[in-house]
């Protein structure tokens, strides 16, 4: 029986090979024809921040460019060099960085914690305490600004990088939370019983027994922080303006100062540098971005 | 006092995350709820003032312009991110050569921000040096694209650039859910005789409702919130033809200083928000009970 079902299959196989090679070329075709939908704005950006303006204008977006001219690279990194009205990306990248180690560690942290307890340590009604942090994933931020910006000015933190760290961290809770308990939660509580039975507390059960397994979802975590909070715009826009603000606050700006002519060069050059660290994350570490995506899976 | 500190260490050390949720989302949220029945300008007013915000509200073109821009948008920001997700999703399941090299290709996009694509974008589409002097220099003289700056098709300028960004995420999920299932279902079909479309239509697709489910939630909650992208490629213009709600409440809170007004903005949003996500919530922890 298991035979016959084989070579059934076989000879199926052998009267599709024609369709099936047509098939395959249409396959790679349109494929490929949205590998270069997807790849288009990298390459016109990339090509673009390594010509100068007089090659823009006489070119077309296509056009590669005459040599490795890095000028606008360097303007948009360290600026002109003249004062006032020079604005460039290198202070604001540091200001970035500033803000996302502590934010990315803190909020990482305490989702450890309560994913720990949520799963290892439960307690009556902690179904609905999860519940409750995980419905901080999907609130729109805009239902925040106003209380927020307020209590920043009242703590004396507002348009300053602590500030962010702040929102960036409250803000990440729900998230880590998400996904340290749901990572957790596959680890047998068995474990954990008897390691309580020898004895084990609380915080030795966690860095013995439950942080050495945790490689994974650490990476999962801390990525995606990192991403998030590298990328945001809504909050740095909101609470910070002026030397505190992160670097894509900071782009948004150079690329719409309306000063003398527009530069189409130094703008990409700029873009590029503001999205060179999540893109190196994401091409070093994308298995891990792609599970925090779609475990996550609540981009906001 | 030490047994009781060691009996409720759990509940200590999550304190901090519940008080914390606690005042900065649930408190936040009632706050902006409550200003949203004053009448607050400049400043927070704490009189009650009634429903006049939302009256005001749902009267103000401007806002009416951005609901339908908002339902314009997410309608074509589905569908396109839908279509294209899956077809990416079902073609890279046919044992591809290179296929690790595509998807990192195609899902690129997510790793960056809505300001890095809504730059590069604003470059590619402006009509003087972008797509449109490519397609003349290329002997299609009469070629023009000039919806960036056109009231009537800037809205479009936004689709093309969100879905750039969020289609290789929708064919991740379907890639994942299209592996999730057994070979042997596939193999049982080609066996009774159904060619590969009728594996897919009849079978493969319909077992990823779940799939479907979870990408319009996600798809529906990133338009909703969609503030970065149009802030970077049109600031809400030309005019104010491409403004969204998530604009119109940080311009009308921090520009224009009506506090109470963009309070009840705020609030519609949320409970847009909440319409699609408290279904979703219901019947994934139903789903996660019944496992």
């Amino acid at each position: 029986m298991q035979d016959k079902i084989h070579t059934s299959y076989k000879q199926l196989e052998q009267r599709s090979k024609y369709t099936n090679m047509f098939l395959r070329w249409f396959l790679y075709f349109v494929l490929i024809l949205f590998a270069l939908y997807f790849i288009f704005p990298l390459y016109v950006m990339i090509v673009t921040s390594l010509k100068t303006m007089e090659e823009i204008r006489q070119g077309t977006l296509l056009t590669w460019p005459s040599g490795l001219n890095f000028d606008s690279w360097a303007v948009a990194w360290g600026g002109r060099g003249y004062g006032a009205g020079d604005t460039f990306l290198k202070p604001y990248f540091w200001n970035s960085i500033k803000m996302v180690v502590p934010a990315v560690f803190f909020s990482t942290f305490i989702g450890a914690m309560t994913g720990y307890v949520l799963t290892k340590w439960r307690f009556k009604g902690d179904q609905w305490v999860f519940l409750f942090l995980l419905f901080g994933c999907f609130i729109p931020f805009q239902a925040i600004l106003l209380p927020m910006a307020r209590t920043l000015g009242v703590l004396g933190i507002s348009n300053s990088v602590i500030g962010l760290v702040l929102v960036h961290t409250v803000y990440g809770i729900p998230f880590t939370t998400l996904f340290f308990r749901n990572y957790y939660i596959s680890v047998p509580t068995e474990l954990v019983k008897a390691a309580r039975i020898d004895g084990a507390g609380f915080f030795k059960i966690f860095f013995k027994i439950l942080l050495p397994i945790s490689a994974p979802i650490i990476v999962v975590t801390v990525i995606w922080q990192f991403t998030q909070i590298w990328n945001d715009f809504l909050f740095g826009s909101t609470f910070s303006f002026g030397e505190a603000a992160p670097i894509q606050v900071a782009l948004n700006n150079m690329v719409l100062s309306s000063t003398s002519v527009k530069e189409y060069n130094v703008d990409m050059a700029s873009a590029i540098i503001a999205g060179v660290p999540t893109l190196i994350v994401y091409v070093l570490a994308g298995k891990y971005f792609i599970r925090g995506l779609t475990s996550g899976a609540v981009k906001g | 006092m030490f047994k009781w500190l060691e009996k409720n260490l759990p509940k200590i050390v999550m304190a901090p995350a519940v008080g914390l949720i606690g005042w900065f989302v649930y408190g936040f949220v009632l706050w902006t709820l409550y200003i949203s029945f004053t009448n607050s300008k400049i400043l927070p007013k704490y009189e009650l003032w009634g429903v006049g915000q939302y009256v005001k509200l749902w009267g103000s073109r401007k806002w009416l312009i951005a609901v339908d821009n908002l339902l314009i948008f997410t309608a074509l920001f589905l569908i396109f991110c839908v279509v294209i997700g899956i077809i990416l999703a079902i073609f890279l399941d046919q044992k591809i050569r290179a296929e690790g090299v595509l998807r990192t290709i195609y899902l690129y996009p997510m790793a960056l921000s809505f300001i890095v694509t809504g730059t590069a974008w604003k470059w590619i589409l402006n009509p003087t040096l972008g797509i449109q002097k490519m397609f003349i220099d290329w002997g299609f003289e009469n070629f023009t694209f000039d919806w960036l700056v056109n009231r009537e098709m800037a809205i479009y300028t936004i689709v093309i650039a969100g879905v750039w960004q969020s289609a290789g995420f929708v064919m991740a999920l379907f890639l994942a859910g299209l592996r999730s299932v057994e070979d042997e279902i596939v193999k049982a079909a080609k066996i009774d005789g159904a060619n590969l479309f009728t594996v897919y239509w009849k079978i493969l697709l319909p077992m990823m409702r779940p799939v479907f489910f979870t990408s319009f939630v996600i798809l529906v909650h990133i338009s909703i919130k969609s503030y970065d992208l149009i802030v970077a490629l049109t600031q809400g213009g030309p005019g104010i033809s491409t403004t969204m709600p998530a604009l119109y409440m940080t311009q009308t809170a921090f520009h224009k200083s009506q506090v109470g007004l963009s309070a009840a903005s705020a609030m519609m949003m949320f409970m847009a928000v909440a319409a699609v996500i408290i279904p979703y919530l219901y019947s994934e922890l139903r789903r996660e009970n019944a496992r």
